[in-house]
């Protein structure tokens, strides 16, 4: 059952038109958490002075992480929809780095489930930008 | 003694349109999503025509949650860079002949920018509108809502705050 799961988290993922544009691929799912990545492209650049990516990128694999983590939850039945999500951008993604993203779903209830995330580039120690959002369960 | 006539019509407009696509023009984000700028004197709408690479769920339908975030992301920062350019523009000291030669426009960093999802966004076309609800020094904080068929249906709607450019001081 477990393993029905995660292969259909894998599956979504890779099967979005939308996160197959940015390159995004699933790195891991666990029980209500994954990891994706996003490869740095110059057309996701946001401001060409600084070859900084544009925050919407990173919005767009932060709610494709955030999605994934709630659909390997072990109390979530098939797919799941975004509520609201807020993002908080702490530093510019440095240029030429991926971007990888780990979110955990830390609680689900009947209707919603809530959901964290950090966004990282080659730095672990200081996060891009964090997320956190709710989710609709058993969509 | 008589009053400064007017500029004919054409010479504004080509002034505005040339200031807006220099903006536009700047950020290669907007390019890949293909967003395009409705201006109506100081109005703009952004417009996200439908395409398949924008959709997230290949069974409904409907448009990925990131691209509809973005989508209102980047119209959210070019209203601000829009009201930011107006007074220059209006004024001529920005001229289309400046414009054209760049690094003239900087763009505001975002701060937080937080969406609320109202209803699955539709495989159509997608229009937004942002309002500036508050411009400082150093910050600002901007609405901004979308729809599709249906003015008064908004699909999505976000707020964020965005650091000013001119007071972009090394942390």
């Amino acid at each position: 059952m477990a393993i029905n799961k995660t292969a259909l988290a894998k599956q979504f993922s890779e099967a979005i038109p939308h996160a197959k544009g940015f390159g995004m691929w699933l790195d891991d799912i666990g029980q209500g958490t994954a990891e994706m990545e996003m490869p740095y492209n110059e057309k996701f650049i946001g401001d060409p002075a600084t070859g900084v990516i544009h925050g919407g990128a990173v919005f767009a694999l932060l709610d494709g992480c955030c999605g994934a983590a709630v659909m390997s939850h072990p109390d979530q039945k098939g797919l799941t929809a975004t509520i609201d999500l807020r993002v908080d951008y702490m530093r510019p993604a440095t240029p030429g780095q991926n971007i990888r993203a780990k979110a955990t779903c830390y609680n689900v209830t009947r209707n919603v489930a809530f959901v964290r995330a950090v966004a990282l580039d080659d730095n672990d120690d200081k996060p891009v930008a964090t997320a956190a959002g709710a989710f609709v369960t058993g969509a | 003694m008589a009053t400064k006539r007017p500029e004919p019509v054409q010479v504004v407009k080509q002034r505005r349109d040339a200031a807006l696509a220099a903006l536009l023009a700047s950020i290669p984000y907007i390019q890949f999503l293909g967003i395009q700028f409705d201006r109506r004197g100081d109005e703009l709408t952004a417009v996200m025509p439908y395409h398949e690479k924008l959709v997230g769920n290949p069974m409904l339908p409907a448009l990925h949650g990131g691209a509809t975030a973005a989508f209102l992301e980047v119209a959210a920062v070019i209203e601000l860079g829009w009201t930011g350019l107006w007074k220059s523009v209006e004024t001529g000291t920005l001229t289309p002949e400046a414009i054209a030669q760049g690094d003239l426009i900087k763009i505001p960093k975002t701060i937080d920018f937080s969406v609320d999802y109202l209803r699955s966004g539709l495989p159509r076309d997608a229009y937004a509108r942002a309002r500036v609800n508050r411009s400082g020094r150093r910050y600002a904080s901007v609405y901004v809502e979308a729809w599709q068929d249906n003015r008064s249906r908004i699909f999505a709607q976000a707020t964020g705050h965005f650091l000013m450019p001119d007071s972009d001081v090394k942390a």
